[in-house]
């Protein structure tokens, strides 16, 4: 009934503007269509100096409104995203420039230069200067923007301090499989064909010892304040990617393609829900690439603690390989391996060596 | 007598056919071949244009229904369940749902509207009516391409109606997702009738993009050399180029894709264990190498968007300022520039996929290098309209729009294009808020420019102006109101794709926000159905068109009978004496029926350096392929030795044949050009000679 009457209501705006509009041609005519049109000129004209103060009041309010939402209020998260936030800023500050400048000079030339019977056009087809001018000054702007923007990409995607902690992170349709290297800090090879949901969420090759004090957790990522941390990203079915927002990150996780990212965690959790004022502050990792219907819900969590409880955490978990094969029976473990052996450890080590 | 017989008629007789032809032509055509299989160019358009119009209305209302979701995701809506039946049962759409709408919102305005819509209907319309020409270099071959189109459209839309829904992995149609049915319902049959509606729509623009170069290069009337060309010819130009070159890339990655679906190749799948399947036989593929084939039209396609919305618009500038645009070779410069430049910047898309840094730092420059030309459009329109005499037509009206739109978004492009910026803002609404104001919605004001400034010339009739204003203030403040704060969503790192954010902590705070967005979306839909109404409304109903040349303007589709038959002019086709934007010189208002003839040393200076230019490029050619059989060689030799192989002699000889085999095609090539280059510079045409025999003194008005 209602969705009737709605219809029924901006059917009956739309007939009203309609008939209006028709009215005005016929008035128009009346009128002499010269007149008319002049007069119409005259209001758009004068709308459009109205847009232009409208707009950058807009633009002002909107700013007002949602500048505390974004993340721009507190300081980036991780020691590396200081760089972003600054680059940003100073990115903001010539775009918004050139933003406000040719507005305003769009709008006010539009409504300056409407018709008039006494202004004569002027013929100005070219001019050398001007235009040299306008494309030496951008050129420069850019160029320092590249060259800011490069030095910081070097960075990120360089290699990551020798102390740097190493996680891996797997994504799968849809949540995420973290693994640490545990005591000896070497990972285990892996191989996908293992893989099995009830055991062997990685497909872990457990002949391989480097793998047996590996953790592996879901849910929840723990990282250590001040300490840089090496992300290992891969992805077990599509394509997902690891988003850091309030570390100012991203990765995609590609099947098949190891990547790598690296940061340094500056507050622990508890520091940023201070930070925050909100109690119920995470640190999300949101899969920031198209995975299929529950992409919406692939949702992690980072939770970054003081180096001592770190250590109380990890001392609690169980390596990976006892929780899997609780009997450590080796022939169990063997018969499941022993079809995919030769490949895949070649394949594994070639991709330990790419890392 | 079709029109393809009047163009290939003997020179002499063609004119006095071209004129008889019009005449009786009326009594001849029947409705199919007037309205349906038409082979005017005129006709064509329209039915682009039309057939744009139903797809950008059904991809409006897809925006609309999924802004629903993102504004009330807690709310029902009952009629929902009426029109999407088991997609949105209880009244709220689905996950599969809202992804498929999302998907096809976007596959279809990209494709179906902004290229087929917009580079469809303007460049069949205005090439053969600008540059004086009768008609597309092969009106047949015209034909085909919107006929591809439509059968593009019907697949298109059948996949709405499978089992499974339509394909759901995003308009880029990532692999693995899209090329495994296991892992989202959409990648199944959808997915296949997606491929084969994007083959089919590949092959219509690569048939369109060819006959619109071979009309631009070929048909120009007499003194219509390439540098007295409107820039909209430019621009239209350059991108049914931007087409030709990289849709057939486009079209081997969905090759590639459709082997992996079906033939159990590996080009993109490796390592791959899918829940409820297990783990797939496939190694050793690089789900990258997709987005690489992908991004390399993927970016150009932006351009193909965009350059003949830049191209009205300064068109539209010009006529309505009563100036000549600023920096007429600045603006083909740019142009040019922005062309060249599309096909080096496609990695900007993959910043995050862990390409080699080196190679994003390359990409990083060349992205940023774009904003030079886009800089130098922009303070040349700025100029153009700096002391003119501007009439608000909606067709400039949009076009002032387009400008404020395309300096909004494109700025924004310089913070996703540094790369170290780039990861924080990758995916997130930033980049909605970036692409939707500087290619969707600002080419899409380019496209309202262009209707509502050729409707005259379309229809015979006027639209409305009143609704026509409406229709503008509404859509450019509703745009900015739906756009802007999206910014500040993607500054909280607000990823897109998302059916429902209120389970994230660092999200769930912009739901106020979602429904504010989500309802000026509607209100700004709505508007729109006022511009159809009002386009459909006077294409049988409008003001009819009493003067000729209701703008004044200088371009040759205005020297046309006011309602043009098959063919364009009646008559003789005018002699061009001028460059097509000299308002206002020696302070006349008006200036299309004053001669003043460029000078003969001008033209033939021209010639010369096109002669020039071909030769230098084609002797670059050489060198380089000189060059590159260098490197072959040098690289088997060093296999010989490193491997010791004798017997790998043949492959040698092999790979040599095939060398010389490109160096005599370069040969060929060369002498080809310089055939064509000299036969031009002794200002012989080839091919439609007619034009030689028009009267040295067209009278335009």
């Amino acid at each position: 009934m209602t969705a009737l009457l709605i219809t029924a209501v901006s059917l009956l705006i739309f007939v009203v503007i309609f008939q209006i509009s028709k009215a005005s041609e016929y008035v128009a005519i009346l009128k002499g269509e010269e007149h008319s049109r002049k007069q119409n000129n005259k209001i758009n004209g004068f709308l459009m100096v109205v847009f232009l103060v409208l707009g950058l009041v807009g633009v002002w309010y909107c700013n007002e409104v949602l500048y505390d939402k974004t993340l721009l209020p507190y300081e980036s998260a991780s020691v590396e995203g200081e760089r972003v936030d600054s680059m940003l800023w100073l990115t903001l500050a010539v775009t918004g420039f050139v933003f406000i400048l040719t507005q305003i000079v769009l709008f006010w030339f539009a409504y300056k230069y409407q018709e008039s019977e006494t202004r004569k056009v002027y013929f100005f087809a070219h001019s050398n200067k001007l235009e040299a001018i306008w494309t030496v000054i951008p050129a420069i702007a850019l160029t320092v923007l590249v060259v800011i923007g490069l030095r910081n990409w070097f960075l990120f995607t360089g290699e990551p301090p020798k102390e740097a902690m190493v996680v891996e992170v797997t994504g799968k349709q849809f949540g995420w499989i973290y693994r640490y290297p545990g005591k000896d800090g070497a990972f285990g090879k892996k191989y996908y064909k293992n893989i099995d949901n009830a055991n062997n969420s990685l497909g872990l090759i457990w002949d391989d010892k480097l793998g047996h004090d590996d953790l592996v957790m879901e849910q929840t990522m723990y990282i250590v304040k001040g300490r840089p941390v090496k992300l290992i990203i891969g992805s077990r079915d599509v394509i997902h990617d690891v988003g850091l927002p309030h570390f100012r990150m991203k990765m995609d996780a590609v099947p098949g393609i190891p990547t790598t990212m690296w940061f340094t965690p500056k507050y622990t959790t508890k520091e940023m829900k201070e930070i925050t004022g909100n109690p119920d502050f995470q640190y999300e990792i949101s899969c920031d690439q198209m995975c299929g219907n529950g992409h919406y819900s692939m949702k992690g969590i980072i939770e970054v603690l003081d180096q001592a409880e770190f250590d109380a955490k990890m001392a609690g978990q169980s390596p990976y390989y006892y929780t899997s094969n609780p009997d450590k029976d080796p022939a169990n473990a063997k018969a499941d391996t022993v079809k995919t052996v030769a490949k895949p450890v070649e394949l594994a080590s070639k991709v330990t060596a790419k890392l | 007598m079709s029109n393809e017989a009047v163009l290939h008629a003997p020179a002499g007789a063609g004119l006095h056919d071209a004129h008889g032809d019009h005449h009786h032509e009326h009594h001849h055509e029947t409705f199919i071949s007037k309205y349906v299989f038409s082979m005017d160019h005129k006709m064509i358009a329209k039915q682009f244009l039309i057939t744009g119009m139903v797809w950008a209305v059904l991809g409006g209302l897809m925006s609309v229904l999924f802004r629903l979701q993102l504004g009330y995701p807690e709310s029902t809506f009952p009629f929902l369940e009426d029109i999407l039946g088991k997609w949105a049962e209880g009244g709220k759409i689905t996950p599969e749902a809202y992804y498929a709408l999302v998907t096809t919102h976007g596959t279809v305005l990209v494709f179906f509207v902004l290229t087929a819509g917009l580079s469809g209907t303007f460049a069949n319309f205005l090439i053969p009516l600008q540059i004086g020409a009768r008609d597309m270099a092969s009106p047949f071959m015209n034909m085909l391409s919107y006929w591809f189109f439509f059968a593009a459209s019907i697949v298109m839309l059948s996949s709405m109606f499978v089992e499974f829904g339509p394909f759901s992995g995003g308009w880029t149609a990532y692999p693995p997702l899209s090329a495994l049915a296991a892992a989202s319902p959409g990648s199944g049959t959808g997915m296949d009738l997606w491929l084969i509606a994007m083959a089919l729509f590949v092959v219509s623009s690569l048939l369109g993009g060819l006959n619109y170069i071979a009309t631009v290069l070929n048909m120009r009337t007499k003194g219509m050399s390439m540098t007295r060309m409107p820039l909209t010819i430019w621009a239209l130009f350059f991108t049914a180029v931007l087409g030709v070159l990289s849709f057939p890339v486009l079209f081997s990655g969905f090759i590639l894709l459709i082997f992996d679906r079906n033939f159990g190749t590996s080009f993109y799948l490796s390592d791959i264990f899918i829940n409820g399947v297990g783990a797939l036989p496939n190694e050793g593929g690089s789900a990258i190498l997709y987005q690489h084939l992908f991004w390399f039209l993927g970016h150009p396609e932006v351009y193909i968007i965009l350059l003949p919305a830049m191209g009205m618009v300064s068109e539209i500038l010009s006529v309505n300022s009563r100036k000549p645009i600023f920096g007429y070779i600045a603006m083909v410069g740019s142009l040019f520039a922005i062309a060249i430049l599309a096909f080096l910047v496609w990695a900007h898309h993959m910043f995050v996929t862990g390409l080699n840094p080196f190679l994003g730092s390359v990409f990083v420059l060349l992205t940023l290098l774009i904003a030079v030309p886009s800089a130098i459009k922009v303070f040349n329109w700025l100029t153009t309209l700096w002391r003119g005499n501007i009439r608000f037509t909606p067709g400039m009206l949009f076009s002032i729009g387009f400008v404020s739109l395309f300096i909004s978004g494109g700025l924004t492009g310089i913070w996703l294009g540094n790369s170290a910026l780039d990861i924080h803002l990758h995916d997130t609404y930033f980049v909605i808020a970036h692409f939707h104001i500087v290619m969707g919605v600002a080419s899409m004001f380019g496209m309202f420019a262009g209707i509502y400034h050729w409707f005259p010339k379309m229809y015979g009739r006027y639209m409305n102006n009143t609704l026509a204003y409406l229709h503008f203030w509404i859509t450019l403040g509703g745009a900015y109101m739906i756009f802007w704060p999206m910014h500040y969503q993607g500054l909280a790192g607000m990823p897109r794709r998302y059916y429902d954010y209120s389970v994230w902590e660092s999200f769930k705070q912009f739901a106020e926000l979602n429904r504010f967005i989500s309802t000026v979306a509607m209100i700004v839909f709505a508007a729109q159905l006022l511009f159809l109404f009002n386009f459909f409304y006077s294409v049988f109903k409008g003001r009819k068109v009493t003067s000729q040349n209701p703008y004044n303007a200088n371009t040759l589709e205005w020297t046309t009978p006011i309602n043009p038959g098959h063919g364009n002019w009646v008559g003789e086709i005018p002699e061009v004496h001028r460059w097509a934007y000299d308002y206002g010189k020696d302070g006349k208002e008006f200036y299309l029926s004053n001669h003043t003839s460029r000078s003969r040393r001008k033209q033939s200076l021209i010639f010369k350096t096109e002669f020039i230019s071909v030769i230098i490029f084609q002797c670059s050619r050489i060198t380089g392929a000189l060059f590159l059989s260098k490197i072959r060689n040098d690289k088997i030799h060093r296999n010989q030795k490193t491997n010791s192989i004798t017997s790998s002699s043949s492959q040698t000889k092999g790979l040599h044949v095939i060398d010389k085999v490109h160096l005599e095609l370069y040969r060929g090539f060369f002498l080809c050009h310089l055939l064509f280059a000299g036969a031009k510079s002794g200002r012989i045409r080839l091919g439609h000679d007619y034009t030689a025999f028009c009267s040295r003194h067209a009278n335009h008005r």
